[in-house]
């Protein structure tokens, strides 16, 4: 793993809201596979870290860099298709379209890019057997529960097969067995498929299932500890 | 928790006699225990042979002579080195922790790291409880759960106090 070029590499990215200095001169990378935990205090810039990284958010100063392509540089349309294609996202309430089936969601991504909706729908159909919702694929995300929703949505995240999910609180609307469940499938089909995960939490026991983790604070990086295996 | 290293801290701050150094540990963190005088004096004479402390001046009273004691660049090192070492995790590490923090502050170093050492050291253990309960029976995994809300409670309180780091300082200052 430690051989690998880095996927996502960021030096010195700063961002700030007004007068708040939401990041303050962050450096890190991410490599293929790796799964990251960003931990802190609430307010602490991990969510601007992670939009930041994702290309959702162009960072006032710093450099990032994904494989070879400069993302600060990129234009807006540049860094869209890069997230479609390349990453993927899961956010704390599922942020399902509600009008939509589960199947349908999950073969929502694959629809923008083109892909035929019979293929897309197979495809789905896949992920939501491996996340063990199978059973949610005609319902509406309303009826399906909690868990079940964010176990879509992850499905939806993987089924591009993105090199990088972004994940940002993805237990934190859930209860401690749904929570343990969507962690542990999500780190499951992430290892297996050599998806590198960059896991927003300010929860040790979900932080737990990462390989390393950073501790944001004040917009910086507090410590780069923690160790693999 | 380790009284000798608690008092080489104490003394970094400057020579002081035997009585002094027990007024300061009580002070500070005598809350529960106060020290008696034979496990300062007994500790003292560890750290002595040991070459961690020297006499730097003795005084010839009425009684018995008083002995005051210096640390040495050997004892700085063993101050250094324990407070930059985390500590194993386990239960009720706290005072341990606490004593730690405090003489950190005390001693002019940087008490955050101090704490982030110790969060590392218990994320790492929790990783470990985590794969094991994945792979494990159920049994098993409730052993591990025991085990991983301990070391949540104490990680609650690892964050608390860096927190709080700025008001402690000030407190055990003043
Ligand atoms: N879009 C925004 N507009 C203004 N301030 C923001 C915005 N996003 C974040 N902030 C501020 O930046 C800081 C970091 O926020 P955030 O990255 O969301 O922290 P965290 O995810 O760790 O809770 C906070 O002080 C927050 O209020
Ligand atoms: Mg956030």
């Amino acid at each position: 793993m430690t051989g690998d070029a880095p996927l996502l590499t960021a030096r010195d990215l700063s961002k700030a809201y007004g007068t708040t200095r939401a990041l303050d001169g962050v450096s890190l990378d991410v490599r293929a596979g790796e799964i990251l935990a960003v931990m802190g205090p609430s307010g602490s810039g991990k969510s601007t870290l992670m939009h930041c990284l994702a290309g959702i958010v162009r960072p006032d100063s710093g450099e990032l860099r994904y494989r070879d392509r400069d993302l600060i540089a990129a234009s807006d349309a540049e860094r869209s298709a890069l997230r479609r294609g390349e990453f993927g996202f899961v956010f704390q309430f599922g942020q399902l379209v509600p009008e939509l089936t589960c199947l349908e969601n999950v073969a929502l991504p694959l629809r923008m890019e083109g892909v035929r909706r019979k293929e897309a729908e197979r495809r789905a159909a896949y992920w939501l057997e491996r996340l063990d919702v199978a059973d949610v694929a005609g319902k509406r995300p309303g009826q399906a529960s909690g868990g079940q929703g964010q176990r879509v949505a992850i499905a939806r995240a993987l089924v591009t097969e993105p090199s990088v999910v972004f994940a940002d609180e993805p237990t934190g609307a859930l209860d401690s067995l749904n929570g343990e469940m969507v962690m542990r499938l999500l780190t499951e089909c992430a290892e297996q498929s050599r998806t590198a995960v960059v896991l927003v939490t300010h929860e040790p026991s979900v932080a737990a299932y990462s390989h390393r983790e950073i501790v944001v604070r004040d917009g910086r990086i507090r410590t780069s500890a923690g160790s693999a295996r | 928790m380790s009284l000798s290293h608690t008092l080489l801290a104490l003394l970094e701050r400057g020579p002081r006699h035997g009585y002094d150094l027990k007024q300061e540990f009580d002070a500070q963190f005598g809350q529960d225990r106060p020290l008696h005088y034979g496990q300062v004096y007994a500790t003292l004479a560890r750290l002595l042979k040991n070459g961690l402390v020297e006499v730097d001046a003795v005084e010839h009273g009425g009684g018995p002579e008083r002995k005051r004691y210096a640390i040495t660049t050997a004892g700085v090192t063993d101050v250094e080195e324990w407070l930059s070492q985390p500590e194993s995790p386990a239960l009720y590490l706290h005072s341990t922790l606490y004593t730690k923090v405090v003489l950190a502050l005390l001693t002019g170093r940087d008490a955050a790291a101090v704490l982030d050492a110790q969060r590392a050291a218990h994320l790492d253990l929790m990783r470990t409880l985590t794969r094991r309960k994945t792979r494990g029976d159920l049994a098993d995994a409730l052993i591990c759960d025991h085990a991983i809300f301990h070391l949540e409670a104490d990680l609650r309180w690892l964050e608390l106090t860096s927190a709080r780091l700025d008001r402690l300082a000030e407190e055990v200052r003043s």
